[in-house]
């Protein structure tokens, strides 16, 4: 077992910062907090800072600022406090995203409701209410990975693909949810689809969601949702600070 | 403005720069020019800037022609040129005429061509940049009929230039660095897997190139078990099958599959324009070794612009040549 937190080099211009060799909220809350630190510290020679599920990527310029400081640097900060008890200072950015459960917009609400053991009633009001995170942002442009569901949503992927779901799509598989930036085939289920545009490279804010955000996907009724298609972001509204 | 049409042009070839960096952390990976050396080759004979973008052509004939005289810059795999049926000399710049078509072939050598032009290519922005990005949704590929704006060449008069040639098209030997991943590979697999001759698959596309080989897989312990953690470019993972795929300009920022090291940047040309079939090996070196090796593009640029020289006629291609006056002792018939 490696302790963690550990530092390593990654390829020749960067290092990662491990928080955990596996998903686990509290280590990603505190991965989180530290590279928005590291950020605020604005490190010589340091180009590019990014989150990962369990770690932290620094770049940086070899000509700028030497391995061996840092490594002094990273670890100054890491040990200057306990990352996983540190709050966050900045509040989250809260998003509602208007969404439609079932049916045709979530083919697979029902599997996802029996595998949990309740009604699909009961799963749409559940998951409308449960505030979940963008752990981090991958696969495709501004597509985030959203977590973590209470324990009983902890639905295996499927061991076949489905060949295809929709951009917009929400998915669900081990405690995460998944909002869909393109067409893709996945061995995640697809319980309902949102109108969020989360990638528009002519906007001046290309990238709707940011690591770290809160976000709420409350269900709305089929002519609602049909009504959110030429909004903007289909619906979706931001609140600068949540109260939680 | 001057406008540059596509008369003709191979599928998948593409508007391409040195990519945007800085978006990682939104799921963008840099993208840009599969051979980033042949964006400042270009450069470096147009007299522009890092900034410059190119026509990307993989393995892609081209029939193109300008509507006011222009600089063109050939660089990256070796391709047949001709203006007109006037042959045009690959790794070098040359003027284009208005109305000219310039025609450029595949060799089978290297597969990615660039054609750069002396006024720049004036298309809109995107993020700050001209180049596609396929799998990040950005740009398209071009098409026969497009046409784009460029800018007025205003050193359209300069002397054509040439490179000093490069082996980066014929595979060889990739550089390598370990990585956090490393560890879950034996020092018997990685001694084999150094000790491997390679060839590189046909499957590659601007996201990675598959490598084959003859052998047991290169299998990791634990391989499943992995949380997604970010990729850079030049990563070897080995998928299940235990094939390492080198990861490239548009790869994925994150993934759960093991990465026994990566590529050093120095060596992506090589495993980039390395035609399907070319050999291709690793050696590891190490951190210390691979930042002495390190050259910021800027200074590669520079010493690019340096090594280059005006380009004269080839000797072969002069079918006027017994009218020239061969200074006697010049010519002994030793040389080569």
């Amino acid at each position: 077992m490696v302790e963690m937190p550990q530092i390593a080099p990654i390829g020749t211009e960067g290092y990662l910062v491990r928080f955990a060799d596996r998903l686990d909220d509290a280590a990603n809350k505190a991965l989180q907090g530290y590279a928005e630190a590291l950020e605020a510290e604005a490190v010589e020679g340091v180009v590019e800072i990014s989150t990962a599920l369990a770690s932290v990527f620094v770049r940086f310029d070899v000509l700028r600022i030497t391995r061996a400081d840092l490594v002094a640097k990273l670890q100054t900060l890491l040990s200057s406090r306990d990352w996983k008890t540190e709050t966050n200072k900045a509040k989250p950015r809260l998003w509602r995203v208007p969404t439609l459960y079932g049916g045709a917009a979530g083919p697979q609400l029902g599997e996802v409701a029996k595998l949990v053991g309740v009604s699909e009633e009961a799963a749409v009001r559940e998951l409308s209410e449960v505030r979940v995170r963008v752990l981090a942002i991958g696969f495709a442009p501004g597509q985030p990975y959203l977590g973590m569901l209470p324990e009983r949503w902890d639905v295996p992927r499927q061991t076949e693909l489905s060949p295809r779901v929709p951009q917009g799509a929400l998915v669900l598989a081990v405690r995460q949810l998944n909002l869909f930036a393109n067409e893709t085939p996945t061995g995640w289920r697809h319980i309902a689809t949102t109108h969020m545009k989360l990638f528009r490279p002519k906007e001046p804010q290309p990238f709707a969601l940011r690591p770290g955000d809160e976000v709420l996907f409350p269900a709305v009724s089929e002519h609602d949702w049909a009504m959110l298609e030429t909004e903007p972001m289909g619906g979706a509204k931001l609140e600068e600070a949540s109260d939680a | 403005m001057p406008e540059l049409t596509l008369h003709q042009i191979g599928p998948n070839a593409s508007l391409q720069d040195l990519g945007r960096e800085g978006y990682l952390r939104f799921g963008l990976s840099r993208g840009g020019a599969m051979d980033r050396v042949a964006i400042l080759e270009a450069a470096a004979l147009l007299g522009q800037r890092l900034d410059l973008t190119a026509i990307e052509l993989p393995s892609a004939s081209v029939k193109l022609g300008v509507s006011v005289a222009q600089r063109v810059a050939l660089t990256g795999a070796p391709m047949l040129a001709d203006a007109d049926g006037r042959a045009l000399q690959w790794g070098a710049s040359h003027k284009l005429e208005a109305g000219e078509v310039l025609s450029l072939r595949p060799t089978g050598r290297g597969l990615y061509g660039y054609i750069a032009f002396g006024g720049g290519i004036e298309t809109d922005l995107t993020l700050g940049h001209r180049s596609a990005h396929f799998t990040g949704g950005l740009g398209r590929a071009l098409q026969a009929g497009d046409v784009l704006l460029l800018g007025d060449d205003t050193k359209a008069g300069e002397p054509p230039r040439r490179l000093k040639p490069d082996a980066r098209f014929d595979g060889g030997r990739l550089r390598f660095v370990t990585g956090p991943q490393t560890g879950l590979y034996s020092a018997d697999m990685l001694a084999a897997f150094e000790a491997t001759r390679f060839t590189k698959s046909g499957h590659a596309n601007r996201q990675a190139a598959k490598l084959e080989h003859e052998g047991a897989p290169f299998a990791a312990e634990g391989q499943l078990g992995i949380v997604s953690e970010v990729i850079v470019p030049g990563d070897i993972q080995m998928t299940g099958e235990g094939e390492p795929f080198v990861l490239l300009a548009e790869h994925q920022t994150m993934g759960g599959y093991p990465r026994i090291g990566a590529v050093i940047p120095q060596d992506m040309p090589r495993i980039a324009q390395a035609s399907a079939g070319a050999e291709l090996w690793f050696e590891r070196i190490s951190l210390e070794e691979a930042d002495a090796l390190y050259l910021p593009e800027k200074e590669l640029l520079r010493r690019i612009r340096d090594a280059s020289e005006p380009l004269v006629r080839d000797p072969r291609e002069m079918s006027d040549l017994l009218s020239y006056q061969l200074i006697s002792g010049m010519i002994t018939g030793q040389e080569d």
